[in-house]
């Protein structure tokens, strides 16, 4: 007997694999039903479904990229510290000193390839107007994960803690301080004036809330690192997850009727 | 220009294997239209481009003046003084707007390799630019020239796939995507395409990684300002609305707006074609809606903010030094200026010392009255206008209710544009300008 088959046969495999090996019709189909990994997949597609000249593969991508931001994000918090003490010595040093830190340029290229993958998700989801019905609400959980997506990108902009990262932010954040009513600078913050106190100032408007501070600082530092780290990847596992349910509830990947 | 004399040298490996690449790509698609479509007349055409490319390799890895392929100097002199905002927006618009009405000429596959083949020759040519290298280089702006030619790629897959589809409509015929109906098993086909994208991607991205290093400026300061200061480039489009409006409305009313018209948009597009396959003619209004919106109001936008916006955030042409020290004259006026001043010849309606708030409230009211007018006009009396005309039909077919948002999100999408060009041609600032509310539009 050929060892590959003692393996294939031995009791732990098989308590792993809980199919044969998906060599003729019948088993290849009973991976498909029977994989964690692979349940997510109908068991059959049609084949224009699958025509890379249709999907692009623009969404397996961004999924793909989002999993290779968690690896590499995961790997690089064992070195990172957010502090203003270390932020930006941990970061010089995955430049100049650890090995391994290449993985700081595949996270961040692996960010900014993602936000590009997802507009063309996007992009190719409305040109095959696959945003009709019965598809309609996967769509708005499609453009909250864009959204997240960029808070993602955004939150994580300023964790290098160099001048190019604080400044963005700050820039970035600015916005907040006109949000109509909310924001100190914004129109309409005066109504928001009870017995002649300022309800809304600089230290209670929507961009402190935002930045938990003033100016973008330690406590901003801190408050990017959770949301970017542990908040947002939270959230966006579970739409994720919601999304590609919904594709499957909703018909597979769209076609002509 | 402030060179270093090592430019060149500095860019000539890069350049050289640039052109090598190209020369490469088209030497493959010289092999495959020889050996497998049968076409030796383009095979010999891009045969003979490539050789010419190899020959600019040669030339670019040379790093001498005189022999790197560049465009001549008084070509990037006019360039730059040609450009501007104004022609900048105008100039991509038309691009767009002949791309699109001449859409079956260009997805042509030899139309579309020619352009590609120019653009590309262009983007070398220019890199050997000390100025325009040195923004397009900066290495978080190299996603963005990736997002160019990825977007321009994808857009004529599309779009060759549509036309093909209006015309078997046209005649009768179901899609294309229509004749691939038959069943296949995920395992293996999809499985495996999608481990070869997954290995595609990585090896992709290991690359990009081991050649181009992430930034890492000087450690953070609070005090020391950069000019310009930046946001990510992904909302510099959103920075660039800052010159034609204020924060409230650029950065916070309008994207919010974005987010709520992308997630409206399945509910408000009632057209029940073109679900599932590529196709223009059968929903061309909401095709030119949302393209307006992606590329003309956010992806040049992007593309202006990262590479033609200096210090100041003023205009560079592309070749353009960033000097911090231009100027440009800033003499924009508010509507009630130009209304009570410059055509009634009289002053500002002005509140009274020890006013009350009704006097208050009623002096603002009169000064910005034209303002209010022209806005109220433009936001209230608009959408039914044109609920009896233009969008009738739409009117009949969406009811009230979500008529009235896809009218008002469309107008509030077209405040942009406008503000631009009564800026460009009135030089108007504001059209409501209330500083006692902090309220500027």
């Amino acid at each position: 007997m050929a060892i590959g088959e003692t393996i294939r046969n031995s009791q732990i495999w098989k308590s792993i694999f809980r199919h044969p090996m998906p060599l003729d019709r019948r088993n290849r189909i009973v991976v498909m039903l029977t994989n964690f990994f692979l349940h997510l997949h109908p068991v059959s597609i049609k084949k224009q479904g699958i025509a890379l000249s249709f999907t692009w593969c623009m969404g397996g991508v961004t999924f793909f990229l989002f999993l290779v931001e968690t690896v590499t994000g995961v790997l690089l918090m064992f070195y990172y510290r957010p502090t203003l003490e270390w932020a930006y010595n941990d970061i010089l040093a995955l430049r100049d000193v650890t090995s391994l830190g290449i993985l700081r340029e595949l996270h961040r290229w692996g960010a900014h390839a993602m936000v590009i993958t997802t507009w063309l998700h996007m992009y190719r989801v409305f040109l095959t107007g696959s945003y009709k019905p019965p598809r309609e609400f996967n769509w708005v959980i499609g453009v909250i994960l864009l959204l997240l997506t960029l808070l993602l990108s955004f939150t994580g902009y300023l964790l290098p803690w160099d001048q190019l990262a604080i400044w963005a932010i700050t820039v970035g954040s600015n916005m907040a301080r006109a949000t109509p009513i909310l924001g100190y600078e914004g129109p309409g913050q005066q109504l928001l004036t009870i017995g002649g106190i300022d309800m809304i100032t600089d230290g209670s408007d929507a961009r402190f809330g935002l930045l938990g501070a003033r100016f973008v600082g330690e406590e901003t530092l801190n408050r990017f690192y959770v949301l970017h780290c542990i908040a947002i990847p939270l959230a966006v596992a579970l739409l994720l997850a919601i999304h590609f349910w919904r594709v499957r509830k909703d018909g597979g990947i769209s076609g002509p009727l | 220009m402030h060179s270093n004399g090592f430019f060149l040298k500095d860019v000539a490996g890069f350049l050289g294997g640039y052109y090598t690449f190209v020369a490469i790509m088209n030497g493959v698609a010289a092999l495959i239209l020889w050996r497998r479509k049968n076409q030796p007349g383009w095979a010999i055409v891009w045969s003979v481009v490539a050789g010419l490319t190899l020959i600019l390799a040669s030339l670019a890895l040379s790093g001498s003046a005189t022999l790197v392929p560049s465009l001549p100097l008084s070509a990037r002199t006019l360039v730059n003084k040609l450009s501007g905002p104004v022609l900048y927006t105008l100039g991509t618009t038309a691009l767009f707007t002949v791309l699109f009405v001449f859409r079956k000429f260009f997805v042509k596959p030899m139309v579309a390799w020619t352009t590609l083949n120019v653009l590309l020759l262009l983007m070398g040519l220019s890199m050997a630019d000390e100025n325009f290298a040195s923004i397009v280089m900066k290495p978080d702006n190299v996603p963005i020239v990736g997002l160019v030619f990825l977007l321009a790629f994808f857009t004529w897959l599309a779009t060759s796939q549509a036309v093909v589809n209006d015309e078997r409509i046209k005649q009768g015929l179901p899609p294309m995507e229509k004749l691939n109906d038959e069943k296949v098993l995920v395992w293996p086909d999809l499985v495996y395409t999608e481990l070869i994208c997954m290995v595609a991607v990585t090896a992709f991205l290991l690359v990009w990684a081991i050649f181009l290093q992430a930034p890492l400026e000087e450690p953070a300061s609070s005090v020391k300002t950069p000019n310009p200061s930046k946001a990510p480039w992904y909302f510099l489009g959103l920075q660039e609305m800052l010159v034609y409006f204020d924060p409230w409305y650029a950065g916070v009313v309008l994207p919010s707006m974005v987010v709520f018209g992308l997630m409206a948009m399945p509910y408000l597009d009632f057209n029940k074609k073109g679900n599932g396959y590529y196709s223009i003619e059968e929903r061309k209004f909401s095709y030119l809606v949302y393209q307006f919106g992606f590329f003309e109001l956010w992806i040049t936008l992007i593309i202006l903010g990262t590479f033609l916006r200096g210090p100041n955030w003023n205009f560079f042409g592309p070749f353009e030094y960033w000097t911090p020290y231009k100027v440009e004259v800033l003499n924009n006026v508010d509507l009630p200026q130009m209304f009570w001043v410059n055509l009634l010849d009289r002053p500002l309606p002005r509140v009274p010392q020890g006013a009350g708030v009704l006097t208050q409230v009623g002096t603002i009211l009169l000064r910005e009255a034209p303002g209010l007018v022209l806005l109220g006009a433009y936001l209230v009396l608009l959408p039914p206008l044109l609920a009896v005309t233009v969008f009738r039909k739409f009117f009949a077919q969406m009811g009230f209710i979500r008529y009235m948002i896809m009218a008002n999100l469309m107008l509030l999408m077209l405040t942009l544009p406008l503000k631009m060009i009564l800026r460009w041609t009135l030089n108007l600032k504001y059209i409501v300008s209330i500083p006692e509310l902090s309220l500027n539009f």
